[in-house]
This record gives C-alpha cells, structure tokens and sequence, in this order.
C-alpha cells in the first residue's frame, strides 16, 4: 500500500518526476510566477545582463505595480516603465497597470490565476498567502524568478511540515489576523524552512478571506508556506469567481492531507478564550492581549495583502458607523483591489469610512513597508492592520507599529489608543 | 574556497528592512544600495566595511521581506561572507543564489567585534585568528555548493 502522505507531499509529487523525501534538493516544475515593481526590475535588469532570449511561457508570469504604485517618484515611475517595456517585449499576458490590479496577493487570487495543487513562486515574501487555497505557493528571489522565466523550474529543499490543529469556536471581534498572531508567538521562528498546515474546527468554520489572511502571515515564523487543505469553502470561492470546474475540484480533493499522514510535529490549540491580540514592536511575534496593550496612536492604517480584502474592510466599518475617528488621529483605509474597492462602495462601506472622516486611497502597499501614503515621522506611532513592526519598517527608525485586527484597528482610530473593540 | 576578513558583529533577528529600509528600494545597484545598507542601526556602516569583510550575527539573520536588494546591498558593502546563528530561509537562498556565502555557525557569540576570521567553505571550518580558535560548520550540501562554486544561480545554470 502506499504511504500515506500530506498535502505538501501530495503537491510536490505533481510537479517532479523523482521520488524524494523531507531535506532533498529537487528541481520542480512551476504553474504561475510573479514578481513585483520592487523585485521584477532586479530580474528584469538580470534577465537582460545574461542575454536570454525568451521565457518559458507567456501565460505563467505575473507582473504587478503594486509597492510603489502609483509612482511615487521618478525613479519607481521607472521602474514600473521597466516592467511594462518588459512585458510588450516578450507579450507577458499577466502585466497590469496598476489601477487594473491592486496588491499583488489580494488581485492574484480573485482573478483566479492561483490555484489549489499549483506550485506558485513569487519574488514577495508573502505569496505564501495563496497557501490558503492548498497551493505550494512561496516568497523567492528576484533571481530565482529570473531562472523560472527561462527554465520553467525552481529549486527547492523538500520541507518538513508541522501540523497545526485550532480547536474552538472564536469569539466576538476574534478573526484569523488574532490566530495567527497567537501562532506567532507561540512558534516564534521555529518554522524556519519548514511548511504549516492548518486544521481544525476554527479552519473548518473560517471563510477564504479570513484564510488568506492567516496564511498570509506563515512566512513570519519563518514557514515557506502555510497551507489549508481545500474545501467546500475553498471550492465555493473558486465558484464565485466563475474558476471552479471538475478538474479542479477532483485535484482539489485528491491532494487533501490523508488521515494517517506524517508531520515533523503537531501542534493543537484551543482557540475558544482567544482575546484579539497585538503585535508589538519590533517583532510580529512579540504578541500581547489587546487589554494588556496601553498605547496612544498617531495613525491608523487599514489594508495591505494581510487584511485588504472585503470582508476585513466590513469588520472596520462595523466600528466606524456612526462614530467618528480620534480629531489627533489619521486613518488610512487602503482597499486590497479596485474589485475591493468597488465592492466595498456598493456596500455603502465607503461612506462610512468617509463620514468617520477616514483617508480612502488607492489599492497599494502604500505604507505598510514605509513606501508612500503614509509614512510616520520620528517618534510616531501607527496601528495597522499590515504584517510587519520591524524597526523602521513604516517610516523613521525611532517610529512604532503595532499589529491588529481590522476591528481593532478601528476602534483604536476612534478612541486615539489601541482599544479592545468590546469597550467603545 | 577560503574567505578571510575581519568580523562585523550584528544582534539576532536583524531583518532585511533593517539591512536595506524599503525606501531605497527603487534602486538595483549594490554600490548605491551599499550607501543605506544598516543605516537605522549602524550609521554609515559602509565607511567601515573594507573588502573582504564579514558579518557575525546571532539568529534569524534576513528574515523578512524577500527582497533581493538585501544581499545586493552587503555585497556592495565588499562583504563576502556572512556567519549567523541561524538564516531566514529567503534570505539563505538569495546568498546561494548571488553567490554570496552564507554560514550557519552555533558559536557566533564567541567571536569579538574586529576578530580576524578565515572560513574554510568547503572544510566547514572557521578560523578564528585572532583567538586562535576554530569553529566546525556543516558545508553546504552537494547541489548548493555547485552554485555557489559557479557565483551564483544563473552562472550555474549559463555554464553547467
């Protein structure tokens, strides 16, 4: 009988010809890439210095303006006009000008073009977020996509993957940005090298949108990816994006983990006392309570390829209808997708964000890694619904970050200090 | 494969916003991105950094984004090695990939700041001259170390 394997396993074996197991270097096939207007310019510039001719297909490259966008200087308008040049050159299907995609992971997904089963690579760390929809999908290099562009391939060393069980039901003004938070703290970066699965009752109750944000956030503890074995969920949201046919689903079932599979450890967790948590500076797993957090902000940013799709953007608004935000405060509301955005304006979203006298901007990464739209000055500080409080990550070096959940990061505009949902 | 140089010594979980601020990341070449590179922990670092240097670090050393920049930037620097407790998985592929030779080392604490290192790549050894100590390593694996033999990932595959 054959072994019993996971779903890493499972996917892996699509994409390679060789037998292998945990710790072996393969070369494996690819489905899709992408690279954006911070990463395509290095291989841009790299695919030219070695002379290649011309990429292993046109179909399976995903360019996407989204850091810098829209351009916030001369030197990043030039380099979005790198990419375009780029993509004329060579007939790239997957180039977008900006105000057709958004933020590469909340557009890859809800244009259909990452899929359960795929192997995935993007030069951004947080590609691991198609992981929500079961696909081997990880960050990569700027010169590895420049040898997936020629060969098709990328190299990998085979991970081992720890296995998460959340048990519980979450409470009120708990949502997958609390879970993986918690996760954080508790691995801290013992996922280094390795694949997360996530399991449990608190997955199997969680929409996509929540999943993508959960998933997104793996590669903080170090984990290459952080998959979610597909489902009726995952098989709803391929249907509702007019993407879900037979096949699709018959691989989606067929690369499910199976029951007696094998894991480098397993972790269970009961989730039903979870208080909305909080990532404090420096770290993304220097996490605390809510309620243990007594901080005064400066701003407030809601968005990013963590939390920027619809259903985070309703959770704000449910804490901002009829309230208005902290007169010392500003707050950024930057939809993940002009599809968000739209969707959110149908929804009357927008005007409660502008009658709470939020900022509405455009679908970009903005200031999440100290870009543009947003920046803080010395000694400011910002709860954000983004996945990173590194030193200096959103501005000055002596600035603050504190992680939050969409419904936090609201209330925490309104009160003018991080605030638990619950009291205001 | 030897590298010898004088150690820089980096703190754990130094990510790669703090080796290269996003801010500069419009830029591709490693002499300007060299410029920044540390600057919101180690002002001016690059006026220190002669060729052949090398960082010493403790844990979780690049983690973060994936930017390439990164290791672009310590290249720039005239860095040819750097030595750390353990590498965010990103970043440890960058290096091989751009050549850049990355150590995994237990006793990083050890070495002192300006302590004269020779890394042995394909041994596995460092060698603290200063201290006249040593230090084993694991060498790289087979496949990595044909890459970082060749200077990186697309020499090897352009020459293999």
């Amino acid at each position: 009988m054959k072994r019993p394997q996971n779903i890493l396993e499972k996917i892996i074996s699509l994409h390679t010809k060789e037998t292998f197991k945990t710790g072996d270097f393969l070369l494996v096939d690819v489905d899709f890439t992408l690279a954006n207007d911070i990463t395509a310019p290095v291989s841009i510039k790299e695919f030219y210095k070695y002379k290649f001719k011309r990429v292993f297909n046109k179909d399976k490259i995903a360019l996407i303006p989204d850091h810098f966008t829209p351009s916030k200087d001369i030197k990043s308008a030039e380099n979005v006009k790198l990419m375009r040049e780029f993509a004329k050159k060579f007939n790239i299907t997957h180039f977008y000008e900006p105000q057709k995609c958004g933020i590469e992971h909340v557009f890859l997904p809800e244009k259909g073009l990452v899929l359960p089963s795929q192997i995935v690579i993007g030069a951004d760390s947080h590609t691991c977020t198609y992981g929500a929809l079961g696909s081997f999908a990880f960050g990569v290099g700027s010169t590895d996509i420049v040898f997936s562009w020629v060969t098709g391939k990328i190299w990998i060393k085979v991970p081992p993957v720890i296995k998460i069980i959340y048990q519980g039901k979450l409470k009120k003004f708990v949502t997958s940005k609390d879970v993986i938070l918690f996760t954080l703290k508790k691995l801290s970066d013992k996922a280094n090298y390795k694949v997360l699965e996530f399991t449990g009752t608190v997955i199997e109750r969680m929409s996509q949108s929540q999943r993508f944000t959960l998933s997104n956030m793996a590669t903080e503890a170090g984990a290459k990816t952080g998959l979610i074995n597909p489902d009726k969920i995952t098989l709803d949201f391929l249907k509702s994006i007019g993407k879900l046919n037979k096949k699709i689903e018959k691989i989606s079932y067929m690369i499910r983990s199976d029951l007696k599979a094998e894991y480098e450890e397993i972790y269970e967790w009961d989730l039903s006392k979870l208080n909305p948590q909080v990532a404090v500076p420096f770290l993304p797993s220097n996490v605390k309570d809510v309620d243990k957090v007594k901080v005064n902000v400066d701003q407030v940013v809601i968005g990013s390829c963590t939390n920027g799709r619809l259903e985070d953007l309703m959770q704000a608004a449910q804490i901002f209808k009829k309230r208005k935000v902290n007169s010392r405060v500003r707050c950024l509301i930057f939809p993940g997708s002009p599809k968000v955005l739209l969707e959110a304006e149908k929804l009357g979203l927008i005007e409660i964000f502008l009658k709470a006298e939020c900022v509405i901007c455009p679908p970009t990464c903005g200031p999440c890694l100290g870009g543009h739209l947003g920046v803080l000055a010395e000694g400011e500080v910002c709860a954000a619904t983004t996945n990173r409080n590194f030193i200096g990550r959103m501005g000055h070096k002596n600035s603050k970050v504190y992680l939050v959940n969409p419904y936090v990061a609201a209330a925490s505009a309104v009160k003018g200090k991080i605030t638990h949902p619950e009291s205001i | 494969m030897r590298i010898r140089g004088k150690a820089f010594k980096f703190p754990d979980n130094i990510d790669t916003d703090v080796i290269i601020p996003a801010r500069y990341l419009v830029y591709q070449d490693p002499k300007i991105l060299a410029k920044f590179a540390f600057e919101s922990i180690r002002k001016d670092f690059y006026k220190e950094t002669k060729k052949n240097g090398i960082i010493v670090a403790g844990k979780n050393f690049g983690s973060g984004s994936s930017r390439e920049h990164a290791v672009l930037a310590i290249k720039g620097l005239g860095i040819k090695c750097v030595i750390a407790k353990t590498f965010s998985r990103i970043f440890f592929r960058n290096c091989i990939n751009l050549g850049l030779v990355a150590v995994t080392l237990k006793e990083t604490d050890l070495i002192k700041e300006n302590d004269i290192l020779e890394v042995d790549v394909k041994k596995g050894l460092v060698k603290n001259i200063t201290q006249k100590a040593e230090y084993k390593f694991n060498p790289y694996p087979d496949f990595l170390m044909q890459i970082i033999k060749k200077g990186g990932l697309l020499k090897w595959l352009t020459t293999k």
